[in-house]
């Protein structure tokens, strides 16, 4: 994966968050504060706009970027949850121009530990920890056992699609949620589900990414010829 | 020079009010609102938090209160990634009630005490007794 595929990435990200925006909402109007869908959305908005104004960018400064617009535009939880798990992945990505699955493994990975470290959330808490860390552990299994990157994407979007529905019968113990108690049991988790979104939008990316690729690659070999 | 303070709270309104109140309590304190969205929403901006941590440190340290939620997020979040290496080591997040932590930790402040002494003046308020027998 290069900047492009990124920007790629965000960009798919943005545009499902708009199809997205009152299902969110809908889902957070149940447990939490009705803004969920309105705050991603008007953050991948701002993403979009500030990564569109970065000319030249390596993937690591794109992911930074887009975590301290998120930051400044986004005034709830997702804020500094989300914004942190952009600035730790894009640390993660150091300099490098581009980035193979090894590397999106320890973005993944410094991803989930800072979410955790500011939101101190655990698996079963039914928070966007239920669909990171399956996909996390979904992806390490896939390259463990030979996989490529698009099957260890297409494993880390299945698990955190699972890790989202099975937040539905747990009782929150993290954030507003937390303060309905027993009432936060039978819905399904917001911000789980802006996480899987992001993991779905990144399989796509991954896909269109290669079938990219072939393409150039096979009008290189039909004209080098 | 004293430990300083910065108050975040989802309102803008609170946070104010809550600096002015513990600036009534006590002088020479630097006491920072960091509250609201930067459009004038209700929520909070590690960013503004950050500068606000930034602008209250006098090199003793500071205590930040919040009020809950993304409050404590976006504190946590401006500490860990957005204030200098240098000023990260002397920042705390205060397990205290926003307003009467924020009275109680800048009278404390005011006497020239540590960053601990602060921190642990403003933890007390959380079990402060209002009403006797009640």
């Amino acid at each position: 994966m290069d900047a492009a595929c990124v920007r790629s990435w965000l960009g798919v990200v943005a545009t499902r968050l708009e199809a997205e925006r009152d299902f969110l909402t809908q889902l957070d109007a149940a447990i939490g504060d009705a803004d969920h869908g309105i705050n991603m959305h008007r953050g991948f908005t701002a993403v979009m706009a500030r990564v569109g104004d970065i000319e030249e960018a390596t993937p690591g400064q794109l992911l930074k970027a887009a975590g301290r617009t998120f930051v400044s535009t986004v005034g709830g939880a997702a804020g500094p949850l989300y914004g942190t798990a952009f600035l730790q992945a894009g640390e993660a990505l150091g300099d490098a121009a581009s980035f193979g699955p090894r590397l999106l493994l320890d973005a993944l990975r410094a991803s989930l530990e800072g979410v955790q470290r500011i939101g101190a959330a655990s698996p079963g808490d039914k928070t966007m920890v239920d669909a990171l860390s399956p996909a996390l552990g979904a992806f390490e299994l896939e390259l463990r056992m030979g996989g490529s990157l698009e099957t260890a994407t297409s494993g880390a979007r299945e698990a955190a699609a699972e890790g989202m529905r099975a937040t539905i019968p747990l009782q929150a113990r993290k954030g507003r949620a937390s303060y309905l108690g027993p009432r936060s049991v039978g819905h399904q988790d917001p911000g789980a589900t802006s996480t899987a979104l992001m993991f779905a939008a990144l399989e796509q990316a991954v896909l269109a990414d290669r079938s990219h690729r072939f393409a150039a690659g096979a009008r290189r070999r039909g004209s080098g010829a | 020079m004293s430990v300083g303070l910065v108050v975040v709270s989802h309102s803008a309104k609170v946070a104010e009010g809550v600096v002015e109140l513990a600036a009534q309590m006590a002088g020479g304190v630097r006491i920072q609102a960091a509250g609201g969205t930067d459009d004038g929403g209700i929520g909070t901006d590690a960013t503004m938090i950050a500068e606000a941590i930034t602008a209250a440190d006098e090199g003793d340290g500071v205590l930040v209160l919040v009020d809950l939620g993304s409050a404590v997020l976006s504190a946590q979040l401006a500490i860990d990634e957005l204030v200098e290496e240098e000023t990260r080591g002397r920042v705390r997040i205060a397990e205290a009630p926003v307003v009467e932590g924020a009275v109680v930790a800048a009278i404390q402040a005011g006497t020239g005490s540590s960053l601990d002494e602060v921190d642990q003046a403003a933890r007390g308020a959380a079990t402060m007794v209002k009403v006797k027998d009640g």
